[in-house]
């Protein structure tokens, strides 16, 4: 009896007036923070003629932007170079920043200490203050206007290094001290042992490198000159700066920029909540 | 079983007179095997250039003759340039404006969509998505609302609504801060998503005591929820602020027509050093600006170990 009418108040309590004007709030403020990609989306399905109008849903939506866009421009090559690039750094740092992160955090060796702070000052310097050596060095080596030029300085990075030592120091020894009584080399303990142990933080690597080099803006504009080695930010930029006023062109492009950032999202949404939170408390 | 049989292998083999490494040199071996590569491309393509940005720093080079020593004259010569000082002053603008704005309304949607159940994950992806979008392609986005009548899109609500007309980015007062708006809002999701997270850490039976002791909603924000979230927000502060402080993708794209904004009036540090470098070539100056934008960097680095330090 009073069970059930605890019960009843606590729902009377859930839903009275002062929560459903929260929720409300809450919704009208989610929904303006997505505005401009709902404007972006809309203006992308309108005619030269409809971008004046205002109204969200446009009148008679038509995907002849899109068409036009992906047939005539250069698009489709700069979404292969950006994907060429942000999966083969991924790959790389997934690679070496497990490795280094494992060998830091597993084994007792003389300068481990002076070798993890070296790595770790590397985060105080700014991107903007190596550049400009970069430059030079590529363009000393022919990198300049490459991938491997776009990619070498993303390959390992001290975030991801720390991520995964942090990672690391939380598997047991003992599992690794088995595998070493089965004979197993070192290389295969880290591989077919310890990796496994650590996913959630190589998801959460794998999502934050993916992103952070299919959105990278300032060093792919340096290095790159020539049209078709444009990764896509730096292709919609070209693009846009060509179209001018065409708004339906430039919003076209910018949406084939977001697409796809937009479904690794919507596919990997809890992921990349728990990575931001998992990055965000060790980092 | 696939691995070999110990009776076969060891009591066979003489331990003593085997050449065998020990365990601690096997090692060894393997760790420098392991950190070989990661370490070279480390002195390459990090500590190198470091000390090489610095050096140039007290170069005069442009790229076609060799480079020349000048000593500290990049330094005098910027120190002394008034541009030098609007782009610091622009910069700092972005972040004394931008970080407590950020952090403010940050909160406050954390505070709030962390108490709320219903479609809670919904409400949540829509805070966060404009966080993992293309800065570039945003910026154009935003740079079309910004727009005048009949384009753009907040200039027509303006006109709707009866009110004047703003020339966004066009006018010395509003560019600024209408990019910063644009770095706000695409910095909100993450900052959000990183307060939930401090919210979520703190133990119930604190609120739950609190509770017992009579204390009402807003005291308990203010005793126990903002000062048990001091390292989130120390975090966050260090966090925007350098974000604010490189800022350069909106800047970029929203004034490409103009860089740098009405009589440079949006102009931010890296894109000085952008312009310095790959517009004038003038390298020995554009890595004296990156120094002092390493300077700045450093001391908010330094501030917040600072400040996390004396907590403990």
């Amino acid at each position: 009896m009073t069970a059930t009418a605890d019960l009843r108040e606590r729902r009377m309590r859930d839903i009275r007036p002062g929560r459903i004007i929260r929720w409300t709030i809450l919704f009208i403020g989610g929904v303006l923070m997505v505005t401009p990609l709902l404007y972006m989306f809309s203006t992308s399905l309108k005619t030269p003629g409809q971008i004046y109008d205002l109204r969200l849903i446009p009148a008679a939506p038509t995907l002849a932007n899109y068409v036009e866009v992906l047939s005539e421009g250069e698009f489709p090559r700069w979404f292969l170079n950006s994907s060429i690039v942000a999966i083969v750094v991924t790959v790389s740092n997934l690679f070496f920043d497990s490795l280094v992160g494992y060998t830091l955090a597993k084994f007792r060796f003389r300068g481990r200490r002076l070798i993890f702070i070296a790595i770790l000052s590397t985060l105080m310097i700014p991107t903007e203050m190596l550049v400009i050596p970069w430059y030079l060095m590529s363009a000393q080596f022919g990198w300049l206007d490459s991938y491997w030029g776009i990619m070498f300085p993303g390959m390992t990075t001290a975030f991801g290094t720390f991520l995964m030592k942090q990672f690391f120091e939380t598997v047991p020894d003992d599992f690794l001290e088995a595998a070493r009584i089965d004979g197993m080399n070192e290389f295969t303990i880290w591989w077919k042992i310890a990796m496994p142990l650590v996913t959630p933080a190589l998801s959460a690597l794998a999502i934050f490198t993916f992103l952070g080099n299919w959105t990278a803006f300032f060093w792919p504009l340096i290095v790159t000159t020539s049209k078709e080695l444009y990764t896509l930010p730096i292709g919609l930029t070209s693009f846009a700066v060509e179209q001018a006023i065409r708004w339906e062109m430039i919003m076209t492009g910018a949406a084939l920029a977001t697409i796809p950032t937009l479904l690794v999202f919507l596919a990997l949404q809890r992921y990349i909540v728990r990575g931001v939170m998992l990055a965000g408390l060790k980092g | 079983m696939t691995h070999p049989t110990d009776h076969d292998t060891v009591p066979t083999r003489p331990l003593i007179s085997q050449p065998r490494m020990s365990m601690r040199m096997r090692s060894n071996l393997w760790v420098w095997c392991f950190l070989a590569i990661p370490l070279v491309f480390y002195v390459v393509i990090r500590f190198y250039p470091t000390f090489n940005a610095f050096w140039l720093s007290l170069t005069d080079w442009d790229l076609m003759s060799d480079a020349e020593f000048i000593g500290f004259e990049n330094y005098r010569d910027m120190f002394a340039d008034d541009d030098f000082w609007k782009t610091f002053w622009n910069t700092f603008e972005y972040l004394i404006y931008g970080t407590p704005t950020s952090l403010v309304i940050a909160f406050v949607i954390a505070y709030y969509l962390d108490k709320v159940r219903f479609a809670h994950n919904f409400l949540r992806a829509l805070y966060f998505m404009p966080y993992i979008t293309t800065a570039a392609a945003m910026a154009w986005v935003w740079r079309w609302f910004y727009q005048p009548a009949p384009t753009g899109l907040i200039n027509g609500v303006l006109g709707e609504v009866g009110i004047g007309q703003i020339e966004f980015l066009k006018s010395t007062t509003w560019a600024l801060p209408s990019i910063m708006v644009t770095a706000i809002w695409a910095g909100l999701g993450f900052q959000i998503i990183i307060f939930m997270a401090g919210l979520r850490a703190i133990p119930d039976t604190y609120y739950e005591a609190a509770r017992m002791d009579g204390l009402g909603e807003w005291a308990i924000l203010r005793k126990i929820t903002l000062p048990l979230l001091k390292p989130t927000m120390v975090f966050l502060v260090v966090f925007i602020s350098i974000a604010f402080l490189r800022i350069f993708d909106q800047v970029y794209n929203m004034t490409t027509n103009d860089p740098g904004g009405p009589l440079g009036s949006t102009k931010p540090l890296v894109l000085m050093i952008y312009q310095t470098a790959f517009s004038s070539y003038d390298m020995g100056q554009a890595a004296a600006q990156t120094v002092v934008l390493f300077t700045i960097l450093l001391v908010v680095s330094l501030l917040q170990l600072w400040v996390l330090r004396e907590r403990t």
